[in-house]
């Protein structure tokens, strides 16, 4: 019986000794083992952990993976359905595109610009917004001031108008597409810091950090920054999911990535003509695109949850 | 005259599930109010007090489980109200209640006129007109001048004091039978609270009402009401008479209540009393008394047994196993204030911090194209606090306390003037040579530790940004500090938010002492704590000043904190030091009219005693808007012309400074 039960009950197990070891160092759980302990434990975490770590996987090793080149046209087999459907070939287990290239091949090779694109467009966005926002919200006065104007100026302009004027003159390239939308996208980032700044900077441990002889500067990277992580994360996960489809509508209109190149976004964009005929043709990097947003979501949850430190143990 | 109670409570329980349990939040409370009555329900926070009155009032979370024998009001059971019979009949109409926060409890949307006709409106025929007379006749009662103006006022427009007393005008808009108060002056200043608490008293005489005034404040209740209900983890642990509850406690939660207010029992004592732990919270089946794991005389049938309910008269009861001991606790009678025991007199006459003739000027600007307004935080003003002594600096909100505290750290620039710390010119001190001489303790143990870190990260945290020794020296000392402030090592990897209000402080007073300072700024360090956790806090400061020969600029508006904390007390009113001296010179003696009126609205605990008139007129000024000549004329009982036209300068009388015309050279003044 005894046997079942501790199979049955693994954290049980695991919190019991892990009490143990809080006994013997008489300090509780480091908070780097409290968050790994916790994310042991965290389903969604360990889901969106699980779906990117195979699209990094199938990204990295899309050459030795994707069975077909993912370039070759091969106009007789256009149009293919998936394998499964009347008239689909096991060759071409996802089907073929309007040119005859393989679906599949398409979609591995995708994953690795769709990525890129998604999380890197993001980052330069949060870093864009959140250093802006941060000044903005500690500093306040002129600083703000000049950062409020530039968001007026950010949101009046088309940014559609703006990132075509500025891949015309930069060049076409992935390089540039992240940038670029990474540049047009951080006014969300920037609001939400700074309110939550102005909020956070009248709190009394930034006083007391002041007091104890920090800099402005260490007090608003040190102690404010750390407690907009929940924030960040947040609007992090949308602006992956809003990075890949701005980069199909780029790809649309030929400014994207160059041309032979598979993107999930640009792949939806293609197959919009035929939505109703071959309906795969979007579904399909749809279906991709759509557990790549889910899984950051839940891996962005799963952090928040397992850092968050607002409950008791 | 009716005999017959208007409440009746019989075993009212409130179970709120939770995820994993069911919370008992109150558990069987009997309770009975006369007609005319005041019944004081007293506490910790999370005794289950407020739960108790909304329980009443069904306003209960929706969650929430209320099940009760009967609540009989007037005779009709309201467990068989149903919702709409209880909005529609008694809530607002034959109950009143008066919430803590007058910030939040009107709507700020709506005029005070507007809100006050609509709750009289709302429950019976009356013309909009009829209402409206109704409503200025009562803000003439409830002291706002010039009501029929404010009828058309927003809440924004009108201060703290003045929001609590339309509150208690809303109430008493349908003439209720029974007003409940729920911490009616705890977010209020103690000129304010004064005001209220007679306000309350003399309505209540005057229609006859009966009221519930729940507090933490035994100072308050002693004052206010006629009968006692002390609660403890959902249930009423002790009931009587104010007069034999205060003063002849039965039960041990009730005598450690009164063992932590400083300068009641405790006069010969160096230390308070306190009771160790929290409020537990009730979950699941409960065995013994609630209390047994904070109490001092707890005996073995105590966790094993529920205790009894003993009777000594009708109207007075305790529940408890009542071991041999707890007959013992005598009351020592209450300590005259002329009694000095508790602290030694001044240590020594080097001044380790002075401030000389500070002023400082914000200027605020209504609106993006408003013109700017000076707004005088700081005028004149002078302070010395010498080597290892504990001056408290008294005032209420809006005085400027905080830009002195503010000054005193380097943490703003006055106008003119300077701060002397140590010999040195404050501003003239690197930051990092100036942490290492003074350091703050905030008031709110909830805002003052960054959420993000861990407990030992933050006490450790400046002997990281100084760079003192290695990483290992480091957690040694941290360690050491913990131990020295009353932490368990286990919390050292705990966030701050996984640790009560009181160890909460202590971490952030491990914080403060880590580098070592001379001078701690306690900016009322226990003002947001229960009383019994106050008093730990208090006890512990005062051991920390003997053991690291500290000196403590002690900012606090509760005065028997003053009394038991400090050596000499400086009195701020509208940015300016009124007075100035040794605590008894100012605490008996007081020769500045404001400083007098404070001293009266400190409530002790005094049975049977009335809260004392305090002669002050008005709210406190908004500092956007100071008054010519002495700044406190307005309010003043005894001005003259003079005071009207002259700002006093400060003056000598004895031992204090003075800031007033009419300052007698030695009072002759009874004492109190």
């Amino acid at each position: 019986m005894m046997t079942t039960d501790t199979v049955k009950n693994p954290r049980f197990v695991a919190e019991s000794q892990t009490d143990g070891e809080q006994v013997d160092t008489g300090l509780g759980l480091s908070p780097a083992k409290a968050a790994l302990k916790r994310a042991r434990g965290h389903t969604g975490l360990k889901i969106g952990f699980g779906i990117i770590l195979l699209m990094v996987f199938l990204a990295l090793f899309a050459p030795w993976l994707a069975p077909h080149d993912p370039y070759v046209q091969n106009l007789p087999m256009r149009l293919l359905p998936p394998a499964w459907v009347d008239g689909g070939e096991w060759r071409y287990l996802l089907g073929t595109d309007h040119l005859g290239r393989d679906y599949l091949s398409r979609i591995i090779y995708g994953a690795r610009i769709s990525l890129a694109i998604g999380i890197g467009a993001a980052t330069v966005g949060a870093i864009i917004g959140v250093t802006l926002g941060l000044l903005a919200g500690y500093f306040g006065g002129w600083l703000d001031q000049a950062v409020n104007f530039l968001v007026t100026c950010q949101l009046a302009i088309p940014s559609l108008l703006l990132i075509m004027a500025l891949v015309f003159v930069i060049g076409q390239s992935i390089t540039v597409v992240i940038f670029v939308i990474g540049a047009t996208h951080w006014v969300f980032y920037l609001v939400v810091t700074r309110s939550a700044t102005l909020r956070l900077r009248e709190m009394d441990f930034v006083a007391a950090a002041r007091s104890m002889g920090c800099s402005r500067f260490q007090v608003a990277v040190r102690e404010v920054l750390p407690n907009l992580s929940n924030q960040i994360m947040v609007i992090f996960t949308l602006e992956v999911a809003i990075a890949i489809l701005s980069e199909a509508t780029l790809s649309f209109l030929g400014l994207g990535i160059p041309s032979p190149m598979p993107s999930w976004g640009l792949m939806i964009a293609e197959g919009k003509t035929s939505m109703f005929f071959q309906p795969w043709l979007v579904v399909l990097p749809g279906l991709a695109l759509f557990m790549l947003v889910i899984a950051v979501n839940l891996l962005g949850d799963g952090v928040r949850d397992v850092t968050v430190t607002d409950r008791r143990s | 005259m009716n005999t017959q109670p208007l409440l009746d409570i019989r075993n009212l329980s409130v179970e709120i599930p939770t995820e994993s349990s069911t919370l008992k939040a109150v558990r069987g409370v009997d309770l009975e109010l006369k007609r005319g009555e005041t019944l004081g329900i007293v506490g910790e926070s999370g005794s289950g007090k407020s739960m108790t009155a909304l329980a009443m009032m069904s306003l209960l979370p929706p969650a929430a489980r209320r099940s009760a024998a009967c609540i009989n009001f007037d005779g009709a059971d309201l467990m068989q109200a149903s919702e709409h019979d209880f909005a529609v009949q008694v809530r607002g109409q034959r109950i009143g209640m008066i919430f803590q926060e007058p910030m939040t409890s009107l709507n700020p949307v709506y005029t005070i006129g507007r809100q006050l006709k609509e709750t009289m409106t709302l429950h019976r025929k009356v013309s909009e007109s009829e209402a409206e007379v109704r409503a200025i006749h009562l803000l003439e009662k409830v002291g706002l001048p010039d009501p029929a103006s404010r009828l058309k006022q927003y809440p924004h427009e009108l201060s703290g004091g003045q929001r609590q007393r339309v509150m208690i005008a809303m109430a008493l808009m349908n003439e209720p039978e029974l007003l409940i108060a729920d911490e009616p002056t705890t977010a209020l200043d103690v000129t304010i609270q004064a005001q209220i608490l007679r306000l309350l008293r003399d309505l209540q005489q005057e229609l006859g009402m009966s009221m519930i005034l729940i507090t933490h404040d035994l100072g308050v209740v002693s004052r206010a009401a006629d009968k006692i209900a002390v609660m403890y983890a959902g249930d009423i642990v002790e009931t009587g008479t104010t007069e034999e509850v205060l003063l002849n406690p039965r039960h041990p939660y009730t005598q450690g209540l009164l063992e932590c207010v400083p300068g009641y029992r405790n006069g010969a004592l160096k230390r308070l009393g306190s009771i160790p732990g929290i409020v537990p919270s009730m979950t699941g089946t409960v065995q013994g008394c609630a209390f047994a794991s904070r109490c001092p005389r707890a005996v073995d049938t105590c966790r094993t047994q529920t205790p009894p309910s003993q009777e000594i008269s009708p109207q007075r009861m305790y529940v408890c196993h009542d071991p041999q001991e707890t007959r013992d606790w005598q009351p020592s009678p209450a300590p005259g204030l002329s009694q000095d025991m508790l602290v030694s007199p001044s240590q020594g006459q080097t001044p380790i911090l002075s401030v000389n003739s500070v002023s400082c000027t914000f200027s605020v600007r209504r609106g993006m194209f408003g013109k700017r307004i000076p707004l005088r935080a700081m005028n004149d003003i002078s302070l010395q606090v010498n080597k290892g002594e504990v001056l408290a600096l008294v005032g209420e909100s809006g005085c400027g306390k905080t830009t002195l505290t503010r000054t005193i750290m380097g943490l703003q620039q006055p106008d003119t003037g300077s701060v002397v710390l140590n010999g040195q010119r404050i501003e003239t001190l690197p930051a990092m040579q100036r942490a290492r001489m003074i350091q703050p303790i905030f008031q709110d143990p909830y805002s003052s530790l960054n959420p993000r870190k861990t407990i030992g990260e933050i006490i450790g945290k400046p002997l990281a940004v100084h760079k003192l020794g290695s990483r290992q020296e480091q957690l040694a000392k941290t360690y050491s500090m913990m131990e020295l402030v009353g932490l368990p090592r286990r919390v050292f990897n705990s966030y701050p938010n996984q640790l009560s209000g009181g160890q909460r402080q202590r971490a952030a007073i491990g914080r403060a002492l880590i580098m070592r300072p001379e001078v701690v700024i306690c900016d009322e360090p226990t003002s947001a704590l229960d009383v019994s956790v106050q008093a730990q806090i208090l006890n512990l400061l005062l051991d920390l000043r003997d053991e690291l020969d500290l000196t403590y600029l002690f900012v606090t508006h509760n005065l028997s904190v003053v009394q038991h904390m400090a050596d000499r007390v400086a009195v701020m009113y509208l940015g300016e030091i009124v007075e100035c001296g040794d605590r008894d010179d100012v605490m008996l003696n007081p020769r500045h009219p404001y400083t007098r009126a404070l001293m009266d609205s400190a409530l002790s605990i005094a049975p049977g005693e009335i809260v004392p008139d305090l002669g002050l007129s008005g709210d406190f000024p908004n500092p956007m808007n100071r008054p010519a000549g002495c700044a406190f004329n307005p309010r003043c009982p005894i001005a003259e012309q003079v005071c009207r036209e002259r700002a006093p300068a400060p003056e000598i009388i004895g031992s204090s400074l003075v800031r007033c015309w009419k300052a007698q050279p030695s009072s002759d003044r009874p004492i109190a």
